[in-house]
């Protein structure tokens, strides 16, 4: 199984991204071979509009099969991810992706 | 970090005065940013010194190098937008007619387009008059916001509250339901809604708070002018109970908030009596509900 | 005649202004009044006519077609406003995002993005004796005002050519909505208040217009309240005050239940009936 968080950083300590389509990173964690990495997602800052959509092409690339994040993808964004049956869970905004990553598991976050 | 976004929808209510006096009883512990970049007052009751100052660049507009063109006019056939007119025998783009669509620069034949970048204005990191630190932005004619350039005023905003240690962020939104109100929103921690019993204020509350509940953003309200129209007041009580809005605060019809204005100040430097008072309240109930978050 | 009325910023009277002033004039003659405030249209709570028409406003936008694309992406790329994103086996558009401009689907290698007409807000028309008011909304999601006013413009150039008197609530603010409400018309009213606020956002409308090479004047609403920097910035600037609203809680409160001032506030139609006079002188310079 692979988790994808919207992070600040690339480290497990770094703090969650509450903004879909501007995060600066995803974190990717691939459960099953316990690995991990990074997916540098700042040039999207340079997009005017339409910011959504292109981080979630970007996203449904990785094939991932549960998004964490803050507030959630806008409209827009949540149709392309509606196309890959991707499990959206939202409410990690003060969190580390450590603590988002335990709050998941004891599923204390909401699906979106 | 929490962030505080305030929003009105409709324009005229209040929200940027109540803003500024919020940031001046925050003090050095909030950060401001000021994302109404169309009408970008807050800097009148703040005081910034416009300290650091960078271009922003936004969007393209095509160029036709005139050396280059042999004026065949296969630009202006494709542009759908009539922005290329033929202007004593040259055909030249009008900057506020492009779109930036860049459709006229692929296929033109001798490469004689290019799509420039456009410096559309400033943003700035200030100094304000509590001492703490205010990021903001002034735009050229012509120029919109975008939700490029609220991202960055809020990002600034937030990495200097990391920098300084601050945990509040208290941004001033953007009107309106488009595209920079939706950047203004995204990633709040509480939204605080400023409304007036019109027709037309309440009429619009209730359109952005459609964009709010979307995000399932943790909201609050105050009534500016709520003595106006007691009818209207209480329908928006109503809205607010079924919505489970916070209602923050009523606050009267007081001309006193453009007395303070026009001497530059916000309404709690202005002279102290009953409104401060229920100003200064409605902020200790806006701290508290951000610090239970 | 065409008249905008406009302001730097939100929240100054713009609407007060063009609904009383046209139901004013509409007591005399006829007169059309066209919100172009699409994203919030707020005109229609103060005017109460019967609707007459009604219809659905589209742009352009591609759509795609499975059975005859390649997914070379060439579409993707051409698209400067991020409107098109390509998945593993599809092409996904995003109407709100397109701004119109038929690149992709002129582009296309095997034509598989036909130009098809997608709704993007409504256009309704009333009539009240010899009222006319046009209003267009976008639709909540919707995020391109400008084609919407290009096209409500056009609607009423070609259904209203023979009324002399038009009358357009523009949006508020210094950006595309408003130039394109702005463009054709011969004299813009910038409607502002003597606060602080009021003269630094007005500068920026002066600013817009004298860009736009337009022919302006300024209304101050509230007039009373603030200071008197509005007026020695217009004197200083030569820019004529036609008219001033004078301050009053009273007038604050009627605009506050929908009611049309110059009915019952006598202060109000008297300033009102400067700026008819105004408009009056400039017809005859015009006709002449």
């Amino acid at each position: 199984m692979k988790i994808v968080f919207t992070s600040k950083g690339t480290e497990w300590v770094s703090a969650i991204d509450p903004r879909f389509g501007r995060t600066d990173y995803f974190f990717v964690y691939n459960k099953d071979s316990d690995e991990i990495s990074t997916v540098d997602n700042r040039a999207i800052v340079e997009t005017a509009h339409g910011a959504g959509p292109q981080t979630a092409q970007k996203l449904f690339e990785l094939k991932p099969d549960v998004l964490i994040t803050g507030n959630g993808p806008g409209g827009n964004a949540a149709r392309v991810l509606a196309q890959g049956n991707i499990k959206i869970y939202v409410g990690a905004s003060e969190m580390t992706v450590k603590e988002a990553y335990e709050a998941y598991q004891k599923g204390e976050l909401k699906e979106f | 970090m929490k962030e505080i976004v305030v929003i009105s929808g409709k324009g005229g209510t209040g929200k940027t005065s109540l803003t500024a006096s919020f940031a001046v009883l925050g003090a050095q512990d909030v950060i401001v940013a000021d994302c109404d970049v169309d009408a970008a007052d807050m800097h009148l009751l703040l005081e910034p010194d416009f300290k650091a100052a960078e271009n922003f660049f936004s969007g393209v507009i095509a160029k036709i190098d005139q050396n280059i063109c042999n004026q065949c006019g296969k630009c202006a056939d494709v542009c759908r937008f009539d922005a290329i007119p033929v202007i004593d025998g040259h055909h030249i783009v009008q900057p506020l007619d492009c779109e930036g669509c860049g459709y006229c620069a692929r296929i033109c034949p001798v490469d004689a387009i290019k799509m420039e970048e456009q410096n559309v204005g400033n943003w700035y990191i200030s100094t304000i008059k509590t001492g703490s630190t205010m990021v903001h932005a002034r735009l050229g004619i012509g120029a919109e916001n975008s939700g490029k350039l609220v991202a960055k005023v809020k990002n600034e905003a937030k990495r200097i509250a990391d920098e300084q240690q601050k945990d509040l962020v208290l941004v001033d939104g953007s009107p309106g339901i488009g595209c920079p109100v939706v950047s203004s929103l995204s990633g709040a921690s509480f939204v605080i809604l400023v409304t007036e019993p019109t027709v037309s204020g309440f009429h619009d509350l209730k359109r952005v708070y459609q964009l709010v509940n979307k995000f399932g953003i943790k909201a609050g309200c105050i009534i500016n002018k709520a003595d106006l129209n007691p009818d209207v007041t209480q329908q928006i009580w109503e809205f607010l109970k079924n919505n489970a809005i916070e209602h923050i605060a009523d606050l009267p019809y007081d001309e006193s908030f453009t007395e303070a204005m026009t001497q530059g100040k916000t309404i709690i430097e202005y002279r102290q009596g009953e409104l401060q008072e229920q100003v200064r309240q409605s902020w200790d109930k806006i701290e508290t509900i951000v610090n239970s978050l | 005649m065409k008249i905008a009325i406009a302001s730097g910023k939100g929240g100054t009277g713009k609407t007060t202004l063009s609904t009383n002033l046209a139901v004013y004039l509409a007591e005399k003659k006829s007169v059309v009044l066209t919100d172009l405030d699409v994203e919030e249209p707020n005109s229609g709570l103060f005017i109460h006519g019967e609707l007459i028409h009604q219809e659905d406003k589209f742009n352009m936008v591609p759509q795609w077609k499975s059975d005859s694309c390649t997914l070379c992406g060439n579409c993707r790329e051409v698209c400067n406003f991020h409107a098109i994103v390509q998945l593993v086996d599809q092409i996904m558009v995003f109407p709100q995002l397109c701004h119109s401009c038929y690149a992709c689907s002129e582009l296309c290698p095997s034509g598989s993005l036909p130009m098809t007409p997608e709704k993007m807000g409504e256009l309704q028309e009333y009539q009240s004796g010899n009222l006319h008011f046009i209003e267009s909304k976008l639709d909540v999601g919707q995020e391109q005002a400008v084609p919407l006013i290009a096209q409500t413009l056009r609607y009423v150039d070609e259904n209203y050519s023979e009324v002399m008197l038009k009358i357009y609530d523009s949006p508020p603010g210094t950006s595309c909505p408003v130039i394109e409400a702005t463009k054709d018309a011969d004299l813009v009213i910038l409607i502002t208040e003597p606060t602080p606020f009021g003269l630094h956002d007005l500068k920026l409308a002066v600013e817009t217009m004298q860009e736009l090479k337009k022919r302006f004047v300024v209304i101050i609403n509230r007039y009373g309240i603030g200071n008197d920097d509005v007026v020695d910035y217009c004197d200083g600037e030569n820019i004529p005050i036609i008219m001033k609203i004078p301050n009053s809680k009273a007038i604050a409160e009627r605009y506050s239940r929908g009611e049309l001032l110059y009915l019952v506030v006598p202060e109000f139609r008297a300033e009102l009936d400067k700026l008819i006079g105004f408009i009056d002188t400039l017809n005859r310079e015009t006709e002449q």
